[in-house]
């Protein structure tokens, strides 16, 4: 159970090999989370568990693949009881290929996007049964406003976004609380060799804004803080003038 | 079967929610129906909410919402003696035999507590450096088990139930009805008696030389004030009178704003208004008449004050300690105040004796500090108190419990295994679950 002040006792973290889903794990474990769950494609191989093992929490790795839609029920149920759900699976893509090719194009939207989303419907009925529960969503700053360097992805993740947000409102009163995570430019091996954008941030600071949201039960967390401002000028820039920016 | 609806459940404190399918069955019969029907995730009874945290919740199961089996079912005007339903309310039961001289023998600091929840809770009141536990004047209870079998339960004739059930936290099956002791009254005033301490020491000689010569007693405490004032307060003892006409109750009436800003309660505004309320009572020992509902529930005349902590609420950290771990009292109000988490409400008694392997109560000092949920870093400050009381043998009080740990309450209730085993045999499939349950690991 989570408790009063806002600790969840189990966690599942799918994408169990992203660097901000073992960083969120890591931090809850340092205060107080006692079983983390490692949803990935290939669970014997995840190099963040032996951390989590060393900092004290019980660690089980179970095999997700996202691009699997119809075995999602079934690995939220392995998951055991959840308290809260960090959704951090996802893939880059390559947006040039994405640009030309339509089964690149379509592979991108459908890890990312109908993976999270049936995903999504899987825990949401879990915790539904539960009683209780809180979900964690990893989305980007490029749903915000799709552009022109890496408007494949920010498609697959505003699609995601939309979703969550929307399933926030359906849960909210269950008691369930979903919560979109907006970081902007975060240095993982994700990203590893692009040039970081202005305002990046690293898997620890997102971590700590995912903390921090999931106790005040914030419906959007900003990673850093200021994008929210910095986007709420973006969104809303001329055409003309947003395609001049150069990221 | 009475029909159920979906709701949000949370604790007094509103630190703690989860949502359960609720039924509030009006009869024994209906209660049997209603717990046959307990799905996966268990079922759960529930009184007027007012445990602190996760102890009357039970996410994703049932709960059985006991108010509606309510009323006095016989009561002996010459004995004291009275058979009540479980959700009766100590207010109302109160009302109903104060006029015949007789009240209920252990109330706590609020008369909005059903005798369902005092028993599940064994509740303490402000003599039970005297008296007891709620527990020690249950004369015999009706038990329901999961399956809606009906039980009879005295100490005579099964002891190991009354005791595990007595502080059991509603984990052993529901509790129908209960034959009290009550205690008789002579009058609606309680002569009140109010000493001031300049600090800590001082407080705890005045309760230790003659606490036991008054039948109530609790101090409140300053937890704003620090150094050599650490540990100063009030000392409010109180003892029935003799004479006049026994009492009709008057209802509680003031009524808390429904929302109000986080900050309320900050230390600021804290200090202030304890510096001021310490002032305007005089040094020397003064003596009132106070009328009873005022006496012991002072907070029922503010109905919803439990929201002036804000959207997150608040924790309630209660402890007891044996005598002679005095250091521990004086470590916990230093570390709250240099953690800057100022507890408005801090309250200290006398415990006596303790009785099931449940039980909270032993012998010594109970403290009770509320935080505000929302406060900075108060997840490691009460990992570090749970630490601190565990090491000197004390306990913390489960009925007000939203955050300790499972390792923390298996070092502070070395005698989990034997209730774990009456519970077992009880409800061998489980089916009787909490939250607390779950994040404590009890059943």
């Amino acid at each position: 159970m989570t408790d009063g002040i806002g600790r969840p006792q189990s966690v599942a973290v799918f994408g169990g090999g992203s660097d901000i889903g073992l960083a969120t794990a890591r931090r809850l474990v340092e205060h107080g989370t006692t079983r983390v769950v490692l949803a990935a494609r290939d669970p014997a191989r995840l190099p963040g568990a032996e951390a989590l093992r060393a900092a004290g929490a019980h660690v089980e790795a179970i095999a997700f693949d996202a691009d699997a839609p119809e075995t999602h029920a079934a690995v939220v149920a392995q998951a055991g009881e959840i308290d809260l759900a960090v959704v951090a699976f996802g893939v880059l893509g390559d947006q040039e290929r994405a640009e030309r090719d339509p089964l690149a194009a379509a592979a991108l939207a459908r890890t990312n996007a109908v993976g999270g989303i049936a995903l999504l419907t899987a825990l949401a009925e879990h915790m539904r049964a539960q009683g209780h529960g809180a979900i964690a969503v990893l989305s980007s700053v490029a749903a915000e406003r799709p552009r022109r360097a890496n408007f494949a992805y920010g498609a697959s993740k505003a699609a995601l976004d939309a979703f969550a947000q929307g399933l926030g409102d359906a849960l909210a009163p269950e008691g369930i609380h979903v919560m979109v995570v907006r970081p902007g430019f975060v240095h993982t091996k994700m990203t590893a060799g692009l040039p970081p954008a202005p305002l990046s941030t690293d898997a620890d600071a997102v971590a700590r804004a995912i903390e921090d949201g999931l106790r005040r039960r914030a419906p959007v967390v900003w990673a850093p803080g200021a994008l929210r401002w910095a986007f709420a000028v973006i969104r809303h820039l001329p055409r003309p003038l947003f395609r001049r920016l150069k990221r | 079967m009475p029909s159920t609806a979906d709701r949000i459940l949370r604790g007094w404190g509103r630190a703690t929610a989860s949502r359960a399918a609720v039924a509030r069955p009006r009869d024994a019969g209906e209660l049997a129906e209603a717990l046959a029907a307990a799905g996966p995730r268990g079922v759960l009874a529930r009184g007027l909410g007012r445990a602190y945290g996760d102890a009357a919740q039970n996410a994703g199961g049932l709960v059985v919402d006991m108010t509606g089996v309510d009323g006095v079912r016989t009561f002996d005007a010459a004995t004291g003696e009275v058979r009540v339903a479980a959700g009766t309310s100590l207010a109302a039961l109160a009302a109903a035999v104060a006029p015949h001289g007789w009240f209920p023998p252990v109330v706590p600091g609020t008369a909005f507590v059903t005798v369902g929840g005092a028993l599940a809770a064994d509740v303490h009141g402000k003599n039970h450096h005297v008296d007891g536990g709620f527990g020690r004047h249950v004369r015999r209870f009706t038990l329901v088990a999961p399956d809606g079998a009906a039980h009879a339960v005295t100490r005579e004739s099964a002891g190991d139930v009354f005791d595990a059930t007595v502080g059991g936290m509603g984990l052993t099956g529901v509790v129908e009805e209960a034959t009290l002791q009550l205690v008789p009254l002579r009058s609606g005033a309680i002569r009140e008696e109010i000493t001031r301490a300049d600090d800590l020491d001082d407080l705890l000689a005045r309760m230790e030389a003659d606490d036991d010569r008054h039948r109530y007693s609790v101090a409140w405490v300053d937890a704003a004030a620090g150094g050599p004032r650490l540990g100063r307060g009030l000392l409010l003892r109180g003892d029935h009178t003799r004479d006049g006409d026994p009492p009709a109750l008057p209802p509680a009436r003031l009524r808390a704003p429904r929302w109000s800003p986080g900050g309320l309660l900050g230390p600021v505004t804290v200090r202030a208004f304890n510096a001021l309320w310490l002032r305007a009572k005089p040094r020397a020992a003064a003596h009132g008449l106070t009328p009873l509902a005022g006496y012991f529930w002072p907070l029922d005349g503010v109905r919803g004050w439990n929201r002036l902590y804000g959207a997150r609420g608040l924790v309630q950290y209660q402890c007891v300690v044996p005598p002679g771990a005095e250091r521990v009292l004086r470590r916990l109000l230093e570390d709250a105040r240099a953690a800057g988490a100022v507890s408005p409400l801090a309250v200290l008694k006398r415990l006596g004796d303790g009785e099931g392997p449940l039980a909270f109560a032993m012998a010594g000092w109970t403290l009770a500090l509320d935080f505000p949920a929302a406060a900075l870093d108060l997840g490691p400050l009460l990992d570090r108190f749970d630490a601190l009381v565990a090491e000197a043998g004390g306990r913390v009080y489960l009925a007000k419990d939203a955050r300790m740990r499972p390792d923390a309450l298996r070092a502070m209730y070395p005698r989990l295994a034997e209730w774990r085993a009456v519970r077992e045999r009880l409800d061998p499939r489980g089916a009787m679950r909490s939250d607390l349950a779950r994040r404590l690991e009890l059943a």
